[in-house]
């Protein structure tokens, strides 16, 4: 249980922790983005975030997983090859192959292993962000939308510009109503996190089976049956317990928001206060 | 070769029927479509045998959270929780090696291992929580008048459930009971990135389209295939449930009918 590569075990759970870090707040910012698009004037812009909006829906997340790991790769060799190779003639695409000169490489062919596990990491990170961006931007487009329009009227009969409604009336009443939205969305990020076994990242589901797995020659020194299965029960039980964890920690979020808002979670918080 | 016999040769490839071998290199776009689209069968099969299954059991989960004998409800609370709570990458795992050791003591229980079996009934009590949790829901929300008119005229015990209370549940939950099919077809692309194992690369749709990107560095067409074939499915399950919608609002009055809005959420 306590050898060097147990420890990468323990570490891997970090790393799962680490993407909910990186991913959560990206993929909001994404998801603002991609609400405000969706609500601007300029119809273009619009289009884009609809399309943003619909495209990850309808079709299995996985295979956006799967598709925007090579896409992105292959998106940023391109650009480096263009900009580092300008005199590389010949096409990128060779029949079954895609090759860019070695300067354009990425992570370079002579860079240490652990940029190369931080750099698939990182592209691990993007699209969990993407995905969940589209997500995130549906749900905040909702919310925007129920705000009531009273309020943004009576912002426009003060004098208000767009701008300053959107900032101070709508942005800061929003949250209430998109918050069972992204609580939901918290909970299907957590998930979502040993999808990052598919993305070739070693996570708790790669050293789960590692070192579960009996006669594996790298790990002789502790011999044992076919334990995968406690290994996976332990993922189990932990992903239990930071649903549980989750669903404590956003009740109390939910509390706080609704106070002194016009719903009827706020107008239960107000009798309980004066009662 | 024209499209008719690549059609011809791959369309049941998933199956095992037709030829052995699939393609190495030179795809055509042809074959890429055939073959994506003969892995939907494994998506298909999965999606409608899991989904009619667990509606059975989603329905006696539902019951079971709303009743008032302990012994009943927190069963089904845990049993909802379990597989709502965990991933369902991580319960293909655990169940495919819990499987593997319990085929190890019971021989005969060997076609649980294969993707056929053994996913699927992982895929049964997922949806089955799943929707359980959404017909525990409509059950809580069914108008109380609707309960007092059954017992003025009288009906008790079955005929009351058969009658008034299970076919307003569904009505209720029905909307949100598209979603989660929707949901479920896309789910079942995890089966064969879990632990199940392919046999004679006899994948689902999701594996074709993994094998043809590996093979020619080149995303950008086979996984427009798969989205293709994922709206496509998604539109008829929409097209279907909407029609069981229809017969279950056809009692009221046009402005009361539940409109089938759809929200999708998101993954599992």
């Amino acid at each position: 249980m306590t050898n060097g590569v147990h420890w990468l075990f323990y570490l891997s759970f970090f790393k799962v922790l680490l993407l909910l870090a990186i991913t959560a707040p990206v993929a909001l910012g994404f998801g603002f983005l991609g609400a405000m698009a969706a609500r601007s004037h300029i119809l273009p812009l619009t289009w884009l975030g609809k399309g943003y909006i619909a495209i990850v829906r309808g079709v299995p997340d996985i295979a956006f997983f799967m598709f925007f790991v090579i896409a992105l790769d292959q998106a940023f060799e391109w650009t480096r090859h263009k900009i580092l190779c300008p005199e590389w003639t010949d096409p990128i695409r060779q029949g079954n192959d895609f090759i860019v000169c070695q300067a354009a490489k990425l992570p370079l062919g002579t860079a240490p292993e652990w940029v190369h596990e931080t750099y698939g990491f990182f592209l691990a990170v993007i699209t969990f962000s993407i995905v969940f961006g589209a997500f995130a931007a549906n749900v905040l487009f909702g919310g925007m939308r129920a705000v009531p329009h009273a309020q943004l009227e009576t912002a426009a009969a003060y004098g208000m510009t767009h701008r300053q409604t959107f900032w101070r009336i709508l942005v800061p009443q929003m949250w209430v109503y998109a918050l069972p939205g992204l609580s939901n969305l918290w909970m299907v990020l957590i998930k979502a996190t040993p999808l990052l076994f598919l993305l070739g990242i070693e996570d708790i589901v790669y050293w789960a089976r590692e070192l579960g797995a009996f006669k594996n020659p790298k790990f002789t020194q502790y011999p044992h049956g076919d334990w995968r299965m406690w290994y996976f029960l332990a993922l189990l039980v932990f992903y239990l317990g930071m649903t549980r964890v989750s669903e404590i920690g956003l009740e109390r979020l939910m509390r706080r928001l609704s106070h002194g808002q016009a719903t009827s979670g706020g107008e239960l918080l107000r009798k309980e206060t004066t009662a | 070769m024209s499209c008719i016999q690549t059609i011809q040769d791959y369309g049941l490839r998933s199956i095992g029927i037709g030829e052995r071998a699939i393609p190495k290199a030179d795809f055509t776009l042809c074959e890429q479509f055939t073959l994506i689209g003969s892995g939907m069968i494994w998506n298909i099969y999965f999606g409608i045998m899991a989904l009619v299954t667990g509606f059975f059991l989603a329905t006696a989960l539902a019951l079971g959270k709303a009743s008032t004998n302990v012994w009943l409800r927190k069963p089904s609370e845990w049993f909802i929780f379990l597989f709502r709570g965990s991933p369902l990458f991580i319960q293909f795992f655990f169940a495919y090696f819990f499987f593997l050791s319990l085929k190890q003591s019971f021989p005969l229980l060997d076609a649980l291992t294969s993707a056929w079996l053994g996913a699927l009934i992982v895929l049964f009590f997922n949806t089955a929580a799943y929707s359980g949790e959404i017909f525990y829901g409509a059950l809580r929300s069914i108008p109380k008048g609707d309960i007092e008119a059954a017992d003025a005229y009288g009906m008790t015990g079955w005929s009351r459930f058969r009658r008034i209370i299970w076919p307003t549940m569904l009505r209720l939950a029905w909307p949100a009971y598209t979603n989660e099919a929707i949901f479920l077809f896309h789910a079942t692309t995890l089966v064969f990135f879990s632990a199940f194992p392919v046999w004679q690369q006899r994948g689902d749709a999701l594996y074709y389209a993994g094998y043809f990107a590996d093979k020619t560095f080149n995303p950008f067409i086979p996984y427009p295939i798969l989205a293709f074939y994922f709206i496509l499915l998604t539109l008829v399950v929409i097209w279907a449930f909407g029609l069981v919608n229809k017969r279950l609002n056809r009692h009221l009055p046009a402005a009361k009918r539940s409109k089938m809005k759809l929200r999708l959420n998101l993954a599992r």
